[in-house]
This record gives structure tokens, C-alpha cells and sequence, in this order.
């Protein structure tokens, strides 16, 4: 085979879906913000999202602050500068480990979830159901979603800021021997109202996109168990890909100045 | 025949290079229980599918009600998909959802009915389909699959829909039950006055419902007629069918 042909083919290919997914979201965006709305939908879904989420999020939040305070301890103390660890472990969190963590086990709770639950009505006609009940799957599914993820993954984030600097605090006075009130006070002095909005903005921004990625491959599912299944795996592997690749061009928009 | 409740033209669908219907013209009167019948993968499905207007078809016109479905808007294809009732294949019942959320879930979302209303609702079409009040409860894992036809059946009619569709109704039921649900599809769609479209394969549900039989093959309606008929058609490819016989004129793709 033509070798050109074939990059040709493959970029056009990622074009299409390109394509595709932007008018997804576009539509999605349309019927979010355009009644009826599914009042007990929203709720269920900020439920999941916001509240059973809680655990996943608030663990790894806390074991990460920890670990930030031992790292850069021990990194810090070969410079004598072991002073810096609560800036580290307050500005890491907030700008950065907090909304990417945070997003990263959402994608995988949360998205994986929407991908299989979506891609199940799917297969099993249950959408097509919805339409001949003149209710419309964007506005009955995926727009209670995207509503949710936009909206409860900052709340997330919040908790996991606390919980992650608190897990900092925790080994910094249990184990490295700061004093509790000058580390609080070196904390608060560091951190900006910019650190934490940057923060949440990225959360909202995650937020919409795993929704977006389980919604839009569980929509296309096709084929049963199977095809439920790689659609399970692509919403989970193309939300932490954006994740990460939508990370890059927020803090470039807040911090390349 | 008066303004037909339902209007296929020409109408072509295909999935790629696989054609599925080739120029289906069809008119069904209102009132009239006309039932599809065809071997797997001709079509039938694709083709309530179209006048649903869950697909597009590529060329021709469907009109319900003198409404233009092809290329409607998504406005107009809620009003039209709001007459019309579908049992299907699989019964499609919400998993999420009670078995009394999903028989009176047309109308509290499309028909803004109260919950209590809505549940009275379910509970009174769940006893036309023989049904309890006990079920009404359940989830809908929890039921056989008789019973979530049945299901399936009362949530298609609860709104009381002008148009019924059932595709395969009887499809892997036990022939007790298929005959139970046979009845029944018949009682509800002469207590509704209902036009309803109906897919099977199977003769003996489709000689109980049908007042009028299309069959497709390759895309193509090769013989419409009453039900009566049926029989001394002189088709030979709805005699191989009906007779459920291997030789015949329609031959099946298997590889030797």
C-alpha cells in the first residue's frame, strides 16, 4: 500500500472524528441549555459524580499531599531548604495534582461508568425507546451528565485542595518536625486566589470533558457486550488523554505571561 | 381508501454498499393492523425504524398524517414519534427505572403527568396485560421474559397511542406465552382503534394479528394482501415462507 495514502487516510480519519465529536458537544451544549430539563436526572447525576465520588477523590488527594511533603523534603534538604515544603505541597496541589488526580480517577470511575451504562441502553434499544417516548437521549441523557461533570468536579477539587494540603501538614508536623503554625502560616502566605481558581477552572474544564468522552462513546456503542466494552475502555483512555492534553493549554492561558 | 394513516414512497435505505430497502412503497389505512413478515435481515426493522425517523432514509418520502418524516425537524418528529406506541424486540424496558416509571414514563415526561397520577396509570395498564399491582415494584431484572414483553406492551399502549408498532413480539417466548401475548396485542389495539404495524417471522402470531400482510425480501415488497390470502398468494417466495420450507426460490447465504 501506498504509504502516503496511508497517513492520508489515517489523518483524515482523525479529522472525521474530530468532526464528529465537536458537533456531539455542540448539540449536547444546545440541549443543556435549552429546556425540559430532567430535574431528577441532574440530581442523580451530581449524586454519582459530586457525593459517591467522594472517597476515591479525598484518598488520593490526601496520600498525594503526603507524599509531595516527603519528597520535597527530602529533596529540599540537600539546599537547606526544607523551608519550602509547605510551597510546594500547597502550590502542587492546588495549581496542578488536585484537578489532574482528581480528574484522573473521575475519568475512571465516572466516565467508564456513563460509557457502559449509555452504551448498554444503546445496544439493548433502550435509546431508541427514549426517542419513540419523545424524549430526547441529549437532552435525557447526555445533557444531565455533562451538567453534572461541568459542575461537581470543582466541588471535588475543592475537597481534594483541603484534603491534599491537609495530607501535607499531617507528615510535615507528624513526621518531619515543622511547627504547625509556622507551616500553616508559610501555606497561606504562598498561596494565591489565582492558584486555587486556576485549579478549578482546570476541574470544570475535566469535568465536562470525561462526561463529554462517556457519553459520546457510550451513545456509539455498537455490537453488545463487546462493543460496550471498547467503548468503556475508549471513553476512559480519551478522557485522561484530554485530561492531561486540556491541563497544558489552561495553565499555559493562566501562567505563560 | 381514505387519507392513509401512514405513506411510504420510493423509499431506499442503505448501510453502505448493503442495500436494505429498494423503492418500498406501502400505504396503511387508519385503524389497520397490517403485519411485515421476511426472513432476518430484510429489512423490517430498518423500515419502522425510518418512519419512527430514528434513521434517514436515503431517498423517498414517509408521512404520517399527511407529516413529512424525512428530513423533518427534531420538533416535528417528537410530535410525530408523540402518536405513535413501540413494543420492542427486546422490550428496551429503562433499566433504571421501576416497571411502573417505565409504563407511565410517557406520560410524565412528555405529558407532564403528577407521579401519583402516573403510577395509578401504570398500575391500571399493567392489569390489561394481566399484570399486578406487585409488579409495578419490581425492577425490571427481576422479571422473565414473558413478562417484560408484557411490560414492554403496557408501556406502548399507556399513552394510548393512534399508532402501535410491535417488532417481534413473540420472538423467543414459549408458544403459551407467545399466543397470551398475541391476545393481548390484538385487545389493545381494537380497544385503542389503533393503526399498528407489526414485524415477525412467525405465522401463527401474524395470522392472529394481521388484517393485511406485507412481505419483504432483498429490500423490496413482493406481495400485499389480506391475510386471508395468504395462502393461495401464488407467490412462490411467500408459499416457501409461510410453509417454513428450505427449498424454494429464496435461498439462504450459507457456505457449503
Amino acid at each position: 500500500m501506498n504509504f502516503l495514502a496511508l497517513i492520508g487516510r489515517v489523518f483524515l480519519g482523525f479529522l472525521g472524528a474530530v468532526g464528529r465529536l465537536t458537533r456531539f458537544a455542540a448539540v449536547s451544549v444546545s440541549h443543556m441549555l435549552r429546556p425540559p430539563y430532567y430535574p431528577r436526572q441532574i440530581l442523580r447525576q451530581f449524586l454519582d459524580i459530586g457525593y459517591f465520588s467522594l472517597p476515591v477523590v479525598a484518598l488520593t488527594a490526601i496520600f498525594s499531599g503526603m507524599v509531595l511533603a516527603l519528597q520535597s523534603h527530602s529533596g529540599f534538604s540537600r539546599f537547606q531548604a526544607e523551608g519550602a515544603v509547605a510551597m510546594v505541597v500547597v502550590l502542587s496541589i492546588t495549581r496542578e495534582l488536585g484537578p489532574v488526580l482528581a480528574g484522573l480517577m473521575v475519568a475512571g470511575r465516572i466516565g467508564a461508568s456513563m460509557a457502559a451504562e449509555i452504551g448498554t441502553m444503546r445496544v439493548t434499544e433502550q435509546v431508541d425507546a427514549l426517542t419513540t417516548l419523545s424524549t430526547n437521549p441529549f437532552k435525557y441523557l447526555v445533557a444531565p451528565r455533562l451538567l453534572a461533570g461541568l459542575l461537581m468536579m470543582p466541588l471535588l477539587v475543592v475537597v481534594a485542595d483541603i484534603l491534599g494540603v491537609f495530607g501535607g501538614y499531617i507528615i510535615a508536623i507528624g513526621k518531619l518536625g515543622f511547627n504547625s503554625n509556622s507551616y500553616l502560616a508559610n501555606t497561606w502566605d504562598v498561596m494565591e486566589p489565582l492558584d486555587v481558581v486556576t485549579g478549578l477552572v482546570k476541574a470544570a474544564v475535566f469535568g465536562f470533558l470525561i462526561a463529554l468522552m462517556g457519553c459520546y462513546n457510550g451513545y456509539h456503542s455498537k455490537g453488545g457486550a463487546q462493543g460496550v466494552g471498547t467503548a468503556t475502555t475508549n471513553a476512559v483512555v480519551s478522557a485522561s488523554i484530554l485530561i492531561l492534553v486540556a491541563n497544558y493549554f489552561v495553565t499555559e492561558i493562566f501562567f505563560a505571561h | 381508501m381514505s387519507q392513509p394513516k401512514i405513506r411510504l414512497r420510493d423509499v431506499h435505505k442503505r448501510f453502505g454498499e448493503k442495500v436494505v430497502l429498494d423503492g418500498v412503497d406501502l400505504d396503511i389505512a387508519p385503524g389497520e393492523s397490517l403485519v411485515v413478515i421476511g426472513g432476518s435481515g430484510s429489512g423490517k426493522s430498518v423500515l419502522i425504524k425510518c418512519i419512527q425517523g430514528i434513521l434517514r432514509p436515503e431517498s423517498g418520502s414517509i408521512s404520517v398524517d399527511g407529516d413529512e418524516v424525512v428530513g423533518a425537524s427534531a420538533r416535528t418528529l417528537e410530535a410525530v414519534n408523540a402518536k405513535i406506541g413501540m413494543l420492542f424486540q427486546g422490550a428496551a424496558l429503562f433499566d433504571s427505572l421501576p416497571v411502573w416509571e417505565n409504563v407511565a414514563f410517557g406520560a410524565i415526561q412528555s405529558q407532564g403527568m403528577n407521579r401519583a397520577a402516573a403510577y395509578d396509570l401504570a398500575v391500571a395498564t399493567l392489569a390489561k396485560v394481566g399484570l399486578t399491582e406487585d409488579v409495578a415494584k419490581l425492577w425490571p431484572a427481576e422479571l422473565s421474559g414473558g413478562m417484560q414483553k408484557r411490560v414492554g406492551l403496557a408501556r406502548a399502549v399507556a399513552t394510548a397511542p393512534e399508532i402501535i408498532f410491535f417488532d417481534e413480539p413473540t420472538t423467543g417466548l414459549d408458544p403459551i406465552m407467545a399466543d397470551v401475548i398475541n391476545d393481548l396485542i390484538v385487545s389493545c389495539v381494537k380497544e385503542l382503534g389503533a393503526t399498528a404495524i407489526t414485524i415477525t417471522h412467525d405465522m401463527a402470531s401474524a395470522r392472529k394479528i394481521a388484517d393485511r400482510v406485507a412481505m419483504l425480501y432483498k429490500g423490496r415488497l413482493i406481495w400485499v394482501g389480506p391475510i386471508a390470502d395468504i395462502d393461495k398468494s401464488g407467490n412462490d417466495f411467500v408459499d416457501q415462507f409461510i410453509h417454513g420450507r428450505a427449498d424454494g426460490p429464496i435461498t439462504m447465504d450459507l457456505r457449503k
